[in-house]
């Protein structure tokens, strides 16, 4: 099925180009990284994960959105989706590689890295976290492939491939409820220490997953003759609204108990992601946009009419995207950090070549899922569907 | 006062190995005249050591002399920069140290009053249950260890840490060497050519002066305080009932710094 990758027209090319330059970009902004150290980035004593980690965490969630395809097709039997459930594998797979790239270039010392695995911590979460999303990965590669070429043979896929659909499914919510307790398990960070951290990533990820899923499916019909379908594209706006509902709830919930018992630990990086503080704060702005983006989102999303439209859909989907993105590629990671635990504000703002570096990450996880999508594409075409 | 003959040994055998003998041996034999700054057993076989920090005996000489005879001990470098910043000892005030028990009616000497933050060596610390390769992990006799060439720099201590304690090598610290103005600030470094410098892109801090402890030497900034003034810095085996640090605790009002967190951390405070 490989060779499909390799026939393509221009844009296609034009695509790939673009995304190796931008990797390039990327990659050289890393030796400059590697050799300077991370002094170079925005990071800090007091704020010492940043984008990069923030990155990572947004998309596993995006990684995890994918079982919103792949649940409603085996466990509820919902056929239509088995139309799709390739590119939710798929896109997947390109967000783990993500995942790890954002680790990678956060580590201080990367030559050092096996040493996870060589004296390996089953206390440390990071240590679960890296292998509950290799093996995603992994679980995403095998069924994606072997479906996808049982599909080309005009075969049933054989049956251990359901097997491992069945674990995968599980172990979609594992990724994300894992990645939140690296946040939600440390003592003296108020902002993290919540229960409902794992169900606000989960709810996120359920809605910006499927979000991004949906303007690929979009732009899949748009350049090919592959159709994933009408019907898919509405459940899926469906899936977005209920899961992007719930997320903005447990915001609601979190301000609640912060704002309402006015214990000074719970407000304080409230107070200061949202400006409210009075101290000016680099954050606000955004943080006052994710809000205004969720506003736009849910509106356009409860409205039915607006939802089973594709064109207000994809506006009210790039608008859960922004929304997610900002509120937990940003301001989850830095909001923990901020004040540090002496009570003090020491601000984090990225440079321009962690930025670079974060665009080579991006770039790289596209470039993935692109040659992945097309060969997916290649194949729907060749077999009619 | 009735000891038995394996008790006699045994303390007679300690106060030998510390090289004591007369009145520091009979001290042994009545702990609650112990000088505290001395040791009941030798160094290198505490349980769980501790600090008690005496907030009425430090001023700014004592602080100031603590924190450069650390840093001078550990080759900490100053580079300059806040962000950056790499400390194993330091000044803080007392609103920044307890900022959930400071209020505005405080007292002046207390709100003006400076304190020394170092590692907790905390009973139950949270960044050895965080770290992913055992990079930090809790010895034996209570310290929180650090091992720097076997970190990966993924700071998932940093972020565990409640108390601010570790710092990261953002860049590389033996720059010191080569720049200009980071030579000019930072004479003689490496300035203790018996302790490794760091690389860059792994997290250090306090590690009690495990090296010296070995060596049956007190802290570097234990002994500091205690060339100006006896007893500001109390360093001794709590697990020891008879030790200097619980005397100390017996007798004053101590606090620690975010108890409820339930980390157990071994630095307390006379205030």
């Amino acid at each position: 099925m490989l060779e499909t990758a390799l026939k393509g027209r221009q844009g296609y090319w034009g695509l790939l180009i673009f995304l190796l330059a931008l990797m390039g970009v990327g990659f050289v902004s890393y030796l400059y990284q590697f050799s300077e150290g991370l002094r170079i980035t925005g990071m800090s004593r007091d704020v010492s994960w940043g984008f990069y980690i923030g990155q990572l965490t947004y998309f596993v969630g995006i990684a995890a959105g994918g079982v919103m395809v792949v649940l409603p097709c085996y466990l509820h039997d919902y056929k239509a989706f088995g139309r799709i459930t390739i590119l939710g594998e798929f896109l997947a797979v390109a967000s783990v590689v993500m995942c790890g790239l954002f680790v990678i270039v956060d580590l201080g010392n990367l030559p050092r890295m096996l040493n996870i695995m060589i004296y390996p911590n089953p206390t440390s979460i990071l240590f679960w976290d890296m292998i509950v999303l290799n093996v995603y990965m992994l679980l995403n590669i095998i069924i994606g492939w072997n479906v996808l070429s049982a599909e080309r043979k005009g075969v049933h896929y054989q049956k251990w491939v359901k097997v491992l659909i069945y674990i995968s499914i599980p172990w979609a919510f594992s990724i994300h409820t894992v990645t939140a307790f690296l946040y939600a398990g440390i003592p003296g960070r108020h902002y993290w220490l919540t229960a409902i951290m794992a169900a606000r990533f989960l709810s996120s990820a359920f809605a910006s997953g499927p979000a991004l899923l949906i303007l690929l499916c979009l732009i899949v019909r748009k350049v090919s003759n592959f159709d994933p379908g009408k019907e898919q594209i509405r459940t899926l706006g469906g899936i977005v609204a209920y899961a992007f509902i719930l997320n903005m709830f447990f915001l609601l919930l979190e301000l609640f108990t912060a704002f309402y018992s006015q214990i000074p630990g719970h407000m304080h990086s409230f107070d200061y992601l949202f400006g409210l503080e009075g101290h000016g704060s680099v954050l606000a702005p955004w943080m006052w946009a994710s809000i205004g983006f969720a506003v736009v989102a849910l509106v356009l999303l409860i409205v039915p009419a607006t939802r089973r439209r594709e064109d207000t859909l994809a506006v009210g989907c790039a608008a859960v995207i922004a929304s997610t993105w900002i509120d937990k590629g940003f301001g989850l990671v830095i909001g923990g950090f901020i004040p540090n635990p002496f009570g003090r504000v020491f601000e984090y703002w990225p440079t321009t070549p962690e930025v670079l570096i974060s665009v080579g990450v991006w770039a790289t996880g596209f470039f993935i899922l692109t040659v992945l999508y097309k060969i997916v594409i290649s194949v729907k075409e060749e077999v009619g569907a | 006062m009735g000891l038995d003959r394996r008790e006699f040994l045994k303390v007679a055998g300690l106060a030998g190995l510390l090289g004591l003998g007369g009145k520091a041996a009979i001290d042994m034999f009545a702990p609650g005249e112990l000088e505290a700054s001395m040791e009941t057993i030798p160094l290198t076989e505490g349980k769980r050591w501790a600090m008690v920090i005496d907030v009425h005996k430090i001023d700014e000489t004592i602080i100031k002399k603590c924190v450069e005879a650390c840093h001078r001990e550990h080759n900490v470098p100053d580079l300059a920069s806040k962000k950056e910043e790499i400390k194993w000892i330091w000044k803080e005030d007392y609103e920044h140290s307890f900022p959930e028990r400071h209020h505005e009616y405080v007292g002046e000497d207390v709100e003006h009053g400076s304190f020394l933050l170092l590692c907790n060596h905390c009973s139950n610390p949270p960044c050895c249950r965080v770290c992913p390769t055992k990079a930090t992990w809790q010895r034996e006799d209570g310290i929180v260890m650090m091992d720097q060439h076997r970190c990966i720099g993924c700071r998932f201590c940093m972020a565990a840490c409640p108390f601010g304690a570790r710092s990261f090598n953002w860049g590389d610290p033996r720059r010191v060497l080569e720049d200009e103005k980071l030579k000019e600030l930072n004479p003689g470094y490496p300035t203790n050519q018996d302790y490794p410098t760091r690389s860059k892109g792994v997290v250090e801090k306090c590690t009690f002066c495990a090296e010296r402890l070995a060596k049956g030497q007190l802290p570097a900034c234990v002994e500091a305080a205690n060339t100006v003034k006896k007893d500001a810095l109390v360093f001794g085996d709590l697990d020891e009932p008879d030790s200097n640090v619980r005397a100390v605790l017996r007798n004053h009002y101590t606090i620690r710094r975010k108890p409820e967190l339930g980390t157990n951390p071994n630095v307390f405070y006379i205030v």
